[in-house]
């Protein structure tokens, strides 16, 4: 299955999970933030938000800034 | 006198007795309320630009600040690894503010928002109920777009933030976004990142009053945080006298060539302003007006 991950094209093995992807990139203790498709998924959804062919997903996190 | 704040808004906190005796130890300033928010330090600084992290940390410390602000981006996917600034923020300390940089359109800044506050009730931080708002025009000025601040306020307002809105030096803007629900309005002393310091005094001082003074439908309570342009401390003790309540910079002190002695002197900046402007300044005189008496002068006067 081919996703968006952060503006960059990602192929997944099956179908996934917000949570299974976060656990595929390393991410899944990471204080970070997912959207699909410009809407918020929030952490308590993680387990059960399926991914979806062309979903734009992005993991974000907080950085410095002013 | 343009450069002196109204008395009327600056007598109506808590004023610390200053003790002669005492001195140079300043008293502590009254806390900063922005909506349910208490700040011990009238100064918030940035986290961005520093050369390594452990500047920024001794450099947060040195300004005495207890909120810095921070920006949501995309995780760095290739390095994993990489060190996360939250490592390095006493986050039990510290109230995060996350902002919405990079963001030119209202639609963008309540996404970006959203996702802040996901983090930091991850986090745990009280800073999940707020949010630095910043809708920008262009790259080149990172001026605020008025219309889309405006319209990402209600936005956020509607889904329960207290939004501090960073703005143009334009009183009729900073009115309607208060009037939109915005807990404070931070209007941008000069461009992000200019070090330009307070490029127009008057316009700064107009946000103010009509924010503050009740004949212009202002509360003395209202809290107007100058953000933005600092350069230098003499820019925040000027923001201090035109009667703001607080100060945000960042690379005022983030890329001072002593980071961390520049951010100490921002914040001796702001006790000095915060004081300067409630102690009365005297009015400005073309001509002279003698310190030492004139009686009992030994000497030719010319003219006389």
């Amino acid at each position: 299955m081919r996703i968006e991950l952060n503006g960059q094209h990602k192929e997944l093995d099956g179908p996934a999970t917000v949570a299974q992807l976060l656990l595929t990139l390393g991410l899944e203790r990471a204080p970070c933030a997912v959207e699909v498709n410009a809407r918020l998924v929030r952490k308590a959804l993680h387990q059960t938000h399926a991914l979806a062919e062309g979903d734009r997903v992005e993991v974000v996190t907080l950085v410095g800034g002013g | 006198m343009l450069e002196a704040a109204n008395a009327r808004y600056l007598m109506t906190t808590h004023q610390p007795t200053i003790n002669a005796r005492t001195a140079p130890v300043s008293p502590a300033l009254p806390p900063l309320r922005i909506g349910s928010f208490t700040l011990n330090s009238r100064l918030v600084v940035g986290t961005g630009k520093y050369r390594d992290y452990a500047t920024m940390q001794a450099a947060i410390e040195a300004s005495g600040a207890d909120c810095v602000t921070v920006a949501v981006r995309r995780e760095r996917l290739v390095d994993a690894e990489g060190r996360s600034i939250l490592d390095f923020l006493p986050l039990e300390r510290l109230t995060i503010l996350p902002n919405t940089a990079g963001c030119f359109t209202a639609d963008d800044a309540v996404r970006v928002s959203r996702l802040g506050r996901e983090i930091l009730e991850q986090l745990g931080n009280p800073g999940a109920g707020w949010v630095k708002l910043e809708v920008l025009g262009d790259r080149t000025t990172l001026l605020p777009d008025p219309v889309g601040t405006l319209e990402a306020c209600k936005e956020l307002v509607k889904d329960g933030f207290t939004v501090l809105c960073y703005s143009s030096d334009d009183p009729i803007i900073a009115a309607r976004l208060r009037d939109a629900g915005a807990a404070s309005v931070m209007p941008a002393g000069s461009p992000i990142g200019s070090g330009r310091g307070i490029a127009n005094p008057a316009a700064i001082r107009m946000v103010i009053d009509r924010l503050k003074l009740a004949e212009q439908g202002g509360s003395a309570e209202y809290p107007v945080i100058v953000d933005a342009g600092v350069g230098t401390a003499s820019d925040i003790v000027h923001a201090m006298e035109l009667g703001a309540d607080g100060v945000l910079l960042n690379t005022g002190i983030a890329h001072a060539q002593d980071p961390v002695r520049m951010a100490h002197a921002m914040r001796l900046a702001l006790d000095a302003g915060w004081h300067t402007a409630r102690a009365g300044r005297i009015p400005r005189k073309l001509y002279a007006n003698a310190s030492s008496p004139w009686e009992g002068v030994i000497t030719h006067i010319p003219g006389e």
